[in-house]
């Protein structure tokens, strides 16, 4: 294996600041080894040459005040990066160059991370397993069979084939943590409003949040730092005070006191992923924190009233793919033949059935029995987390009802698909922080994920619990580096 | 069935969408076995909840209204998929 690329983050921080490795060589490692990674499918714009150069400069001038110093670093192809394609994973934006950044990639760059390239992800992030990308599917690390998870599933993958020593994803349901969770990696969905989300290609944009995606908790810690700021550009962007989250770090969690949701024991759950959970349910208790049984009675709710309020807000979001301004275009014989046929070329099945639930939803006299009363609901499955945060401080749950699934397994029916994110819905309805965790194996060998919920703009809390458990089961994956060419 | 053939054709059109006969009528089986999973909401009764519209529980703030981006025509027009220097550019649509 690589040393330079079986690095974390912070280690390769501290190898670049004590000048035991410089930039290009980090950035040329992980190019190698991307380079040999193409089965992977994880990229979908590499930008080599640029990081290289960029590695160069930083190294005839290097400034190690920054907190991530010439570290090359591939994002999720949802941000918004200038002068370089972004495509949210769509036929419709496949030409598409940006002429802004987004607020968290600047973040990013202004603290010495280089781009290295635009990470694969499902269409427009819609779907669990990235098999609704235009640009293929991306294979999972752990198996050539295996789905990554979705929508962030290249930056899972490149992620746990080590391809970046760190990334970022986009989560609306659980397009974090689910990923996260099949490849045996940490991912942290922050509080909506943590990140910005200027420069996003939009999906549903009251769920909307950006999160750091990593191989540990410290450096999830790390670049959560970064990455959050306040942003006038976002009028949903919030004014608080943020933590040092990396220097705060405290594996001390004592006397904390942690909940277990009932109505999370769901039909059919597989028995390993019963066992995850009371290991966990253990390690909490080693590190002298307690257990409180609590109830969140709506949660079965949470998944169809996803289902209404991502699609309708998509609807709204996505009218603005009309082959005019910008992306493809489709010749028609007048201008609605040319936005029919745009749209109906451009975007793929799933992106497509999902604007015509959002537009059905959303019509004269569906309104109200659909959108009105899913936005009911939504309040009633937030008010079952605010009666929790009244007895816990976290909530510990299974991240996903499974282990990663086949590639094909899921593709034709809709509904077994979307039942991967019931437990991680709840949280981007609620607004919540939460992080998945590797947290041991099934009897296949593949990766399971314990997620944590915290409460809101309590991130510090929030990873210290993290940071704790992570030691306790010091989990290790199981990768054998099959793809590399 | 929650969705018919007929409303899913309209559906599609409202969305600016097109769709053959084949594509409407495997929409029209996805969307009801959705719906149908959808409809659980009709257990609850929710008639004194208010609805939640954001979760983000700030006040928005106010700013001056200022320019702040100048002279940014051509890097708006150069994503443009019809070339024209000037314009965006649309089949004709006065006779």
């Amino acid at each position: 294996m690589n040393s330079i690329t079986s690095q974390s983050l912070t280690t390769l921080v501290k190898n670049i600041k004590n000048k035991k490795l410089s930039s290009e060589e980090v950035t040329k490692a992980f190019i190698e080894r991307s380079e040999k990674s193409k089965d992977l499918n994880a990229y979908i714009t590499e930008d080599y040459s640029n990081a290289l150069s960029k590695a160069k400069k930083f190294d005839q001038n290097p400034n190690f005040d920054l907190k991530i110093p010439g570290i090359p670093i591939a994002v999720k192809d949802l941000f918004c990066t200038n002068n370089v394609k972004t495509t949210a994973g769509s036929k419709i934006l496949s030409n598409f160059i940006p002429t802004y950044e987004s607020t968290v990639t600047q973040n990013i760059w202004n603290e010495g991370g280089i781009l290295l390239g635009k990470l694969n992800c499902d269409e427009f992030a819609m779907g669990s397993s990235n098999e609704t990308s235009f640009f293929g599917n991306v294979k999972n690390p752990i198996d050539k069979d295996l789905v990554p998870g979705g929508s962030s599933g290249g930056s899972a993958a490149a992620i746990s084939g080590q391809l970046t020593p760190i990334t970022i994803g986009t989560d609306t349901g659980g397009s974090i943590r689910q990923p996260a969770s099949f490849t045996g990696t940490v991912g942290l969905k922050p509080t909506y409003g943590s990140c910005s989300r200027y420069g996003i290609v939009a999906f549903a944009s009251s769920l909307d949040q950006a999160g750091p995606m990593a191989q540990s908790v410290q450096d999830c810690a790390l670049l959560q730092e970064i990455i959050s700021t306040y942003d006038p550009k976002d009028s949903t962007s919030a004014d608080f005070k943020r933590n040092s989250l990396s220097k705060e770090l405290t594996r001390e969690i004592k006397g904390k006191k942690i909940g277990i949701p009932k109505e999370y024991r769901v039909d059919g759950m597989p028995g390993e992923i019963e066992k995850l959970w009371q290991k966990g349910i253990e390690y909490v208790k080693d590190c002298g924190a307690e257990i409180i049984d609590i109830s969140l009675p709506h949660t079965k709710y949470a998944l169809p009233t996803y289902y209404i309020i991502a699609p309708a807000e998509a609807s709204s979001n996505l009218a603005r793919y009309d082959g005019v301004k910008y992306g493809f275009r489709s010749k028609g014989e007048n201008l609605i033949d040319m936005y029919e046929k745009t749209r109906s070329e451009g975007f793929g099945d799933e992106v497509k059935r999902r604007i015509i639930i959002g537009t059905y939803v959303l019509s004269s006299g569906y309104y109200d029995a659909y959108y009105l009363k899913a936005q009911k609901v939504r309040k009633l499955i937030k008010n079952d987390f605010d009666e929790a945060y009244k007895k816990v401080d976290a909530i510990i749950t299974p991240s996903t009802p499974s282990s990663a699934f086949k590639i094909g397994e899921k593709t034709s029916d809709p509904v077994s698909m979307y039942l991967n994110d019931i437990f991680t819905v709840p949280v981007n309805l609620a607004g919540l922080p939460a992080i998945s965790i590797p947290a041991g194996h099934d009897t296949k060998g593949y990766p399971l994920g314990l997620q944590i919920i915290g409460k809101a703009f309590q991130e510090q809390e929030l990873l210290n619990i993290a940071y704790a458990l992570e030691e306790k089961i010091s989990f290790k994956n199981k990768i054998k580096d099959w793809w590399i060419k | 069935m929650i969705i018919d053939l007929k409303t899913i054709k309209h559906i599609s059109k409202l969305s600016r969408i097109s769709v053959d006969e084949k594509k409407a009528q495997k929409l029209t089986v996805d969307l009801n076995s959705i719906f149908e999973f959808i409809e659980k909401l009709n257990e609850l009764k929710t008639d004194n909840v208010q609805p939640l519209t954001s979760v983000a529980e700030i006040t928005l703030k106010f700013r001056p209204d200022e320019v702040q981006s100048y002279n940014i025509r051509d890097e708006i027009i150069k994503n443009s998929p019809e070339d024209n220097k000037d314009f965006f550019v649309v089949p004709k649509v006065v006779e």
